[in-house]
């Protein structure tokens, strides 16, 4: 059942771009039953999925010659991950109701990049990922360079290379193990019982964990993220931080950890207390969660603070995923589901409910406009929003958090520290921009008081609120009650540690 | 002599040569008894169409053809040429691509000459069928020289286009040195073995006293640039660029497909038969050096031709890297990685003969807006060069995928490997000088908003190429499976 949400996207995707270019309304309400229907289908099959660990959807053979299986399946994380698809698209839709200009191609670009999503979080044939990761890319690149802001075709193609090169040294690393396992079959199960050899797994898992980190944010090859998601138009920073940072993610778990676990082995010799690429891996992490929230303190442009944080919260993700034990894991997989909602909020209520609106996203600049008078859902949304970022308990940023930080205390204590002064600074930036952004100390002067220099700022609309009402309800319901997600996850982390992804 | 066996023997090896040779001529006598009086673009159908039918007429007369060879005594003695196997495969893929380039005819402007242009493409492409099949090194030469006068001919064919002259004079110069190059290395090899018979010629090049020998270098070197001119692979590609750039449209398709087909079908036969290492240390160094040379260069072009130039030699290199490590899963892995490229280049070449047409000029500028001013074209050109790119589930992804798999479970070890992420890597570069055409296709502001009306037939057909791009994409099996089974069994 839940191919279907590959299936829809695709052919949603086909759809809009034959439907005529002048009627906007027609292409959003399109998109909007699309994505809905994929989000529908991922709570169904999320829902009917509890407990029975993985199941295999559909597996035929795809090229005979190359053992290549078109294997679709899925497992607790999967699950957890199309859920968080389905609500990113659909939230995204929902806050790209004000497109105009080429709405149709915008729609159809936009449901091919989260058709290629699904298909990531579904496969479970290596070379299968590696098509739909591929097929991720270009829409990406035309939705910055066409619907962006902020220089755009220099973040549209700076996302496109890096994330091309990323799939480049995967493909290397994908071949290379695919020769070496004596190119019999390119199913995961196959490629992770095919006894690689220790040495081999040694340079293909950084290579490959390297590929896709570039997509989860991995310092310091972040540089894409802060200029991709400020230039892209709303709903693409929400996917792009909510879902297509996850996707790298996902392949480092998935793929690298997952067919390489020997490549986490100590090397035998360390330096500085840097024995294993596990550790240079897990401190690559920490520096990007502590990088991330400093330079978000300082940033003058609202995106970039909300750029760089993201950079901040996958480093909690990454991190977890060194941690190699169960909790810490189960941190890691909760943290992208609670970051991609919470990244998407805070996106849309920047790019779609402020920006859009002033026209402006310099700090100095807001603080002159009043907007917790002028916008005060817009105030109380951000405040919301930072309050989940934060890591309140309550939100479930909190349990993830939470469950990465136990995990790493468990494998190594100093990293612990160093993450919790990361979410230090994340309270103050997020404070920072809080403050400047919206309840800021300056008094209305002559200047710009309602009768003389105030323009309309517009009402806040339909799809605004209902897509906040669906983020926010989200974050709430899992940070009140985890267990939702964690019976999924849970089981699925303990088969794949015990699998051999850790030893 | 025994001529009752020998003449139907070489007609029937030569059947679909004959049909094409015959469907030149009449194309000529139609066109230049028949319809002195008539319209430009009657003319240009009519005689298009015949070609066209030509090119099925020998589709048809190969069905017959199975697994045959011919020799210098009709059917005894040393083999001259070959059909059926993998010879039918690069020759039914030139058959089918050529009649593709007779289409592009129907939408350009650049000669009177109709007749004439045609009847030059088909016995080009006779030259190339004949160098599928040779198993002798003056076939060879006949055959390539025969493809190759061609080739010069019709880049020169927009007479009233200066770049056309020049194109056509660069190329012809180059290639008549290298010619020059080839029938050296020839000689030398005939010297060692006393026969022009491939097989022949390579046993005898095997035996101790002639493989020390530094003149065995000299003629293997000799004869690879002779060939590395035709795929143009660095350092043998100065007229590439030039040729592709002043060509005519329709003329540079059939350059950069057909004749592209015919010589790595050649360098194939060559090269299963060398069992020289020395051989394949050449065809590494091309290949490295073709991929460096033709991606770097790419990323500075500013014409969309000559962009297409370089990046034929970025695949050549792909493609001889391949040719390095030949095996039967290679070579089939090769055959298709050249197929699917050629029928990319001709949709490729379509549509930027339509702009140029259009704009006057295939400089990137010329691209802006096309978005606005054709959705399907620029469809069309997406898909196109997203393929050449190799983003999956294109059929181009496909190709450099089972190529590189081949190369790495052919030849195990260092050299391989690092040559094949080398390639890899390649290929990020190239997405980024195909998004700079494809950034003014949908991205950037059009400078023109005027719509570009194309022939009905061409767009039909640049539409089924594209189709067929996605299609063969999404099941990669099936050409793989049509090459294997016709290589095998026909």
């Amino acid at each position: 059942m839940l191919a279907w949400t590959i299936y829809i996207s695709f052919a949603g995707a086909l759809v809009e771009a034959l439907l005529p270019k002048k009627k906007p309304e027609l292409a959003r309400i399109f998109a909007l039953l699309i994505a809905a229907a994929g989000f529908a289908i991922a709570i169904a099959g999320f829902a009917s999925g509890m407990g029975h660990g993985r199941t295999t959807i559909t597996d035929v053979v795809w090229v005979p010659s190359m053992g290549i299986h078109y294997m679709l399946a899925a497992d607790g994380i999967s699950r957890v991950l199309v859920l968080l698809t389905g609500l990113a698209a659909t939230a995204g839709v929902l806050f790209s109701w004000n497109i105009e200009r080429r709405a149709n191609e915008f729609f159809a670009f936009f449901l091919a990049l989260i058709g290629g999503v699904y298909g990531v979080f579904l496969s479970f044939d290596l070379f299968l990922l590696f098509v739909f990761y591929e097929i991720a890319i270009v829409p990406k690149y035309f939705l910055i360079a066409i619907w962006g802001s902020t220089r755009r075709e220099y973040a549209a193609m700076k996302l496109a290379l890096y994330s091309f090169v990323g799939s480049a040294m995967v493909l290397i690393a994908l071949l290379a193990a695919y020769a070496a396992s004596g190119s019999h079959s390119t199913t995961l199960d196959a490629l992770a019982h095919a006894g690689l050899s220790p040495h081999f797994q040694l340079w293909a898992f950084p290579l490959t964990f390297v590929g896709f980190g570039i997509l989860a944010g991995l310092w310091p090859f972040h540089t894409w993220a802060p200029t991709g998601h400020v230039a892209a138009p709303t709903a693409a920073s929400m996917v792009l931080a909510g879902v297509i940072m996850k996707l790298g993610a996902y392949g480092c778990l998935r793929v690298a950890m997952g067919l390489f676990p020997h490549g986490m082995d100590p090397w035998g010799f360390s330096l500085l207390g840097v024995g294993s690429w596990r550790d240079v891996f897990a401190i690559l992490a920490v520096i990007g969660i502590l990088y991330g929230a400093l330079v978000a303190l300082v940033q003058t442009d609202f995106k970039f603070v909300i750029g760089y944080s993201s950079v901040s919260h996958m480093g909690f993700v990454l991190l977890g995923l060194m941690t190699l034990n169960q909790i810490g894991l189960t941190g890691a997989v909760l943290q992208m589901y609670s970051h991609g909602v919470i990244a998407g909020l805070l996106f849309a209520i920047v790019g779609r409910v402020v920006y859009d609106r002033t026209h402006t996203r310099q700090f100095g600049e807001l603080e002159h406009m009043h907007l917790l008078r002028r916008l005060p859902f817009a105030a109380w949304a951000f405040l919301i929003a930072g309050m989940a970022s934060m890591g309140l308990p309550g939100f479930s940023g909190f349990v993830a958090e939470l469950q990465v930080l136990v995990g790493s205390w468990h494998a190594t204590p100093w990293w612990t520290v160093a993450a919790g002064v990361g979410i230090v600074v994340g309270v103050a930036y997020t404070w920072r921009a809080l403050q400047r952004a919206f309840f800021t100390d300056l008094r209305p002067t002559a200047e710009d008081h309602p009768a003389t220099g105030w323009h309309d700022l517009g009402a806040i609309t339909w799809p605004e609120i209902a897509g906040f009402s669906l983020l926010t309800a989200a974050t709430l319901l899992i940070g009140v009650y985890p267990r939702i997600l964690l019976d999924a996850i849970e089981p699925a982390v303990k088969t794949f540690l015990a699998a051999g992804g850790a030893q | 002599m025994n001529y009752q066996e020998f003449y139907p023997a070489l007609f029937r090896v030569m059947l679909p040569e004959t049909a094409l040779e015959v469907a030149a001529l009449i194309v000529l006598v139609v066109d230049l008894a028949f319809l002195r009086k008539a319209a430009l673009n009657v003319r240009t159908g009519i005689a298009s169409l015949l070609g066209i039918a030509g090119c099925l007429a020998g589709l048809w007369l190969m069905q017959g053809q199975g697994v045959t060879t011919f020799s210098v005594d009709g059917t005894t003695g040393t083999t001259l040429l070959v059909t059926g196997g993998y010879t039918a495969v690069a020759q039914i893929a030139i058959l089918i691509l050529t009649a593709f380039t007779l289409v592009l005819l129907l939408d350009s402007r650049f000669t009177r000459h109709v007749g004439e242009y045609v009847a030059i493409v088909l016995m080009s492409a006779t030259g190339g069928l004949i160098i599928c099949g040779a198993q002798d090194l003056l076939v060879i030469f006949v055959g390539l020289e025969l493809l190759s006068l061609g080739l010069y001919v019709i880049t020169a064919f927009a007479k009233r286009s200066g770049k056309s002259a020049e194109g056509a004079l660069k190329y012809y110069l180059f290639g008549g040195m290298s010619a020059a190059f080839l029938l050296f290395g020839f000689s030398y090899l005939y010297g060692f073995a006393g026969s022009t018979n491939l097989q022949e010629v390579f046993a005898a090049v095997v035996a101790p006293s002639v493989a020390s020998s530094p003149l065995l270098y000299v003629a293997l070197v000799a004869v690879a640039a002779g060939l590395g001119f035709k795929v143009a692979a660095f350092p043998f590609h100065l007229w590439a660029p030039d040729a592709y750039e002043g060509a005519p449209a329709p003329a540079a398709a059939f350059i950069a497909s057909v004749s592209k087909v015919a010589s790595f079908a050649l360098l194939i036969t060559i090269t299963m038969n060398v069992q020289s290492p020395r051989w394949g240390l050449l065809l590494l160094i091309l290949a490295a050096a073709s991929m460096f040379a033709g991606n770097l260069a790419a990323l500075a072009q500013v014409s969309v031709r000559r962009l297409l130039a370089y990046s034929a030699i970025a695949h050549a290199g792909y493609m001889l890297l391949a040719l390095a490590y030949l095996s039967d899963r290679s070579r089939s892995a090769l055959l298709y990685y050249i197929l699917t490229y050629a029928l990319t280049t001709i949709g490729a070449f379509g549509v930027v003969g339509v702009v140029e047409r259009a704009m006057g000029t295939d400089r990137f500028d010329g691209f802006l807006g096309l978005n606005k001013r054709n959705p399907l074209l620029a469809a069309v050109l997406l898909v196109l060069f997203l393929s050449l790119a190799g983003i999956p589930p294109l059929v181009g992804f496909w190709a450099k995928f089972n190529l590189f798999a081949t190369v790495l479970a052919v030849g195990g070890g260092v050299v391989p490997f690092t040559l094949v992420a080398l390639a890899v890597g390649f290929s990020a570069v190239s997405l980024y000088y195909y998004l700079q055409v494809l950034k003014r296709v949908y991205v950037m502001a059009p400078t023109d908003e005027n719509r570009i009306n194309v022939d009905p037939v061409v767009t039909l057909v640049l539409v089924l190429i594209a189709a067929a791009v996605v299609v063969l994409g999404c099941f990669p099996a099936l050409p793989q499976s049509w090459i294997d089974t016709v290589g095998k069994t026909l």
